[in-house]
């Protein structure tokens, strides 16, 4: 019997043909002929907002002939990240995750790396901003897909009647909707000037000490304003720097002008103190304004978002991005990665946006000025800033530029805000600095 | 010749035969029925305690990414941190002084409704368990809001007495007080219910004898009752500071360990660590350093039981 004999230069090409068939060949269809795919989302705090996602997770699948199960996840008792933590022990459960701050990074080893659809949304929505690269990426493997719901800014919301009443500060003018800030003279010593104007009048800031998110959020943008860093990128120790005794110190001064009780404050107490009527500013996303408009709308229609003040280092305003990651032990990663691609599509971001109200924050810088935040109110353009349109301000997270897995303890252990809290109770500097460095060294190890 | 064929299944069938008695002998026996009976109970406890125990004995010996096997790395790394220790002297602190209290409260109240006449007591031993069926998380969020920092129903009514605002959950000292007041609050209900059980049981005569020989009520409940509910009493201690030692929902949602970590207790710390940061085996080496202590209190209190029951 005669047998052809297969020469090297067939064999590279039939195995090149063969590989490129199988890159580019298209999604196998049929009904549910691809699979299954389940998916674990963030519920989101905005009423309705889930549904824009369910519609679209719907429509993809029933374009892509995929039977999908979609659960949304509450983060209320942390519910998200124990279920995350679960999964990963098992290595089982949702093909899809959509995973808060800094879990893709804590969960890297177990993450399918997105990078074919990140280059490609990258070209299509533009560039990221760092913080999104900074959790999002580890040694050059993207470790999900920055998820614009749930994303969100924490910057000032303030009253426009109380600043302009009290301390003299024109908010809207400041941060005119539809142009570009007039905001130079916005700095942490105007800010400081601002809340003790307010205090006296008896609407002090709401700005946390606490443990929680929020306070250690406001905390982190004001250590990074002054350039303090607990940890730098390279994971040295930092704690005993000028930067973070400058920092310290501004927090006296301005823990003296907030109420008294915000060591005790949690995420909830900013949102109630300025539906209250309590307070000329908080520090939060528009969920507390939402909340204002249905419940107090006298408040909300006096509410605008705006920047972060600037400090000596610079102006930073705390961003929180949301991504959806794919388990490596998930079954049908192809199908997985279509899906975030689709969802991921301008139009699907979009739909998302306007669902929650304008309160969640696309990533690409293509889709800061989405029409949403022009519109939305009262008062007309309270949240045309919200977005960062004009990227004046870095958007950064506390703790970092820390090696992720060390900034993680720093932010849950709330290092920043407890520094804060022993230095304002009369702690001794160099005493605050030696227990964060004992803590930092801990955070340390592998 | 062979006298007798070979029969190969003879013995098989009486071997059968036999073990079928045996079967039905065992299953005749108490002890063995009342261990089948018994037996979903224990597969359900050992695949929903000791699984997991042994699992997190596992998860405590690794490393934080979980990679290599560090024997009791994580402990001595627990053992060097400060707030660590500041947990143990918080859990023990919340511990001891929440059972004292719910010990005490339980054993005045279970007598003022041992005092009762019979045919109200049903309605007073309903009301006073309420705390104790209420799920905590639920109750302890009605808690949370009369100790709200700026809106707390607590200092509004102070306010008019012209005491306060009183930082309930923003200072350590108040901030412990207040956790430990309601996890009292919660747990009384217990000690009363089993304190009154234990009442019920003392037998009358030992009364009228002490009456007879002139003792007063003190000397009664000193020399009648609580030798009496000696052994109850240790019981619902040792099951309650178990309990206590491992509480989470309280503290988490009332201070979630702050402020400064000053209410943090094992599980709260544990949790902190382990979920929130991202290290789960130095949690689990947390939650696992209530054993020892735990253990050596069971010792302790169980041997002092089994010591008396041979007295007796």
């Amino acid at each position: 019997m005669s047998r052809k004999k297969l020469s090297r230069r067939e064999f590279v090409a039939a195995t090149a043909l063969s590989s490129a068939a199988l890159i580019t060949a298209p999604y196998v269809r049929g009904a549910y002929a691809a699979g299954k795919l389940s998916m674990g989302f963030w519920d989101h705090w905005v009423p309705g907002a889930n549904s824009a996602s369910t519609e679209l997770v719907n429509e993809w699948a029933a374009k892509e002939k995929v039977e999908v199960q979609l659960d949304y996840i509450t983060s209320q008792g942390n519910k998200n990240i124990v279920t995350i933590a679960a999964e990963a022990q098992a290595k089982s459960g949702h093909d899809i995750f959509q995973m808060p701050t800094w879990w893709p990074q804590a969960n890297a080893e177990l993450l399918e790396p997105v990078n074919d659809i990140m280059d490609p949304l990258i070209r299509l929505n533009g560039e990221v901003n760092g913080t999104v690269k900074y959790l999002g990426q580890a040694d050059g493997k993207w470790l999900g897909v920055p998820a614009s719901v749930g994303s969100q800014i924490k910057g000032p919301c303030s009253r426009i009647d109380l600043m302009k009443k009290y301390a003299n500060i024109d908010v809207q003018e400041m941060y005119p909707a539809g142009s570009p800030p007039k905001a130079d003279n916005w700095t942490l010593d105007t800010f400081l000037k601002a809340a003790e104007a307010c205090h006296k009048a008896g609407f002090p800031f709401g700005i946390g000490l606490g443990e929680t998110s929020d306070s250690v959020d406001t905390a982190g943008a004001i250590f990074q304003s002054f350039g303090a860093q607990l940890v730098d990128a390279k994971g040295n120790l930092t704690v005993k720097t000028d930067a973070v005794r400058q920092s310290l110190d501004y927090y006296k001064k301005l823990l003296a002008f907030l109420p008294p009780d915000v060591s005790a404050w949690d995420d909830a107490s900013n949102n109630k103190w300025l539906v209250a009527g309590k307070g000329a500013m908080i520090m939060n996303p528009p969920s507390a304004w939402a909340v204002a408009k249905r419940d107090a709308p006298q408040v909300a229609e006096q509410c605008w978002t705006h920047g972060f003040p600037a400090g000596p280092k610079g102006r930073f305003a705390p961003y929180l991005p949301f991504f959806w990651s794919i388990w490596s032990f998930s079954k049908n990663k192809e199908a997985a990665k279509s899906l975030l691609s689709f969802l991921s599509q301008p139009a699907s971001i979009e739909k998302m946006v306007v669902a929650s109200g304008g309160y969640d924050l696309p990533a690409y810088e293509k889709l800061t000025t989405l029409k949403v935040w022009e519109e939305i109110g009262p008062p007309k353009g309270t949240l045309y800033h919200y977005p960062n349109p004009y990227k004046h301000q870095t958007l950064s997270i506390a703790a970092s530029p820390a090696p992720p897995k060390v900034a993680q303890q720093i932010y849950f252990q709330a290092t920043l805000t407890k520094m804060c809290l022993r230095y304002y109770q009369g702690e001794a500097m160099e005493k605050t600095l030696a227990w964060a460095e004992g803590e930092c060294e801990g955070f340390m190890r592998s | 010749m062979v006298d007798v064929a070979f029969q190969p299944n003879r013995t098989a069938a009486a071997q059968s035969g036999r073990r079928r008695v045996g079967l039905r002998n065992a299953l005749r026996r108490k002890s063995m029925s009342a261990f089948l009976m018994t037996l979903p109970l224990i597969l359900l406890i050992a695949i929903l305690v000791i699984y997991p125990a042994l699992y997190s004995l596992h998860l405590a010996t690794l490393n934080k990414a979980m990679t290599k096997f560090v024997g009791f790395g994580n402990f001595e790394f627990l053992f060097k941190r400060e707030t660590f220790w500041l947990v143990v002297k918080q859990s023990c602190i919340f511990a001891i002084s929440a059972v004292i209290f719910k010990a005490l409260i339980g054993f005045i109240v279970a007598h003022f409704v041992h005092n009762v006449p019979a045919n109200k007591q049903r309605k007073w031993r309903g009301m006073l368990l309420v705390p104790w069926v209420i799920p905590p998380a639920m109750s302890t969020l009605a808690w949370l809001w009369l100790f709200d920092p700026s809106y707390s129903a607590f200092n509004y009514t102070l306010s008019f007495f012209g005491i306060g605002p009183i930082p309930w959950t923003g200072d350590a000292m108040w901030a412990r007080f207040s956790v430990i007041l309601v996890n009292v609050w919660y747990g009384a209900p217990f000690f009363m219910i089993m304190y009154l059980a234990a009442l019920k049981s003392v037998p009358e005569q030992l009364y009228e004898a002490a009456a007879i020989d002139g003792a007063n009520w003190w000397q009664r409940i000193w020399y009648v009752t609580l030798p009496m509910m000696r052994n109850i009493i240790a019981i619902t201690t040792l099951f309650s500071l178990i309990v206590t030692f491992a509480n989470f929902d309280i503290v988490r949602i009332l201070t979630a360990g702050g402020p400064l970590d000053h209410t943090h207790i094992f599980a709260t710390w544990a949790f902190r660590v382990g979920i929130e940061g991202s290290d789960i085996p130095l949690g689990a080496s947390v939650s696992l350093f209530m054993v020892p202590i735990l253990a050596v209190a069971a010792i302790f209190i169980l041997r002092d039981i089994t010591k008396r029951g041979n007295e007796s």
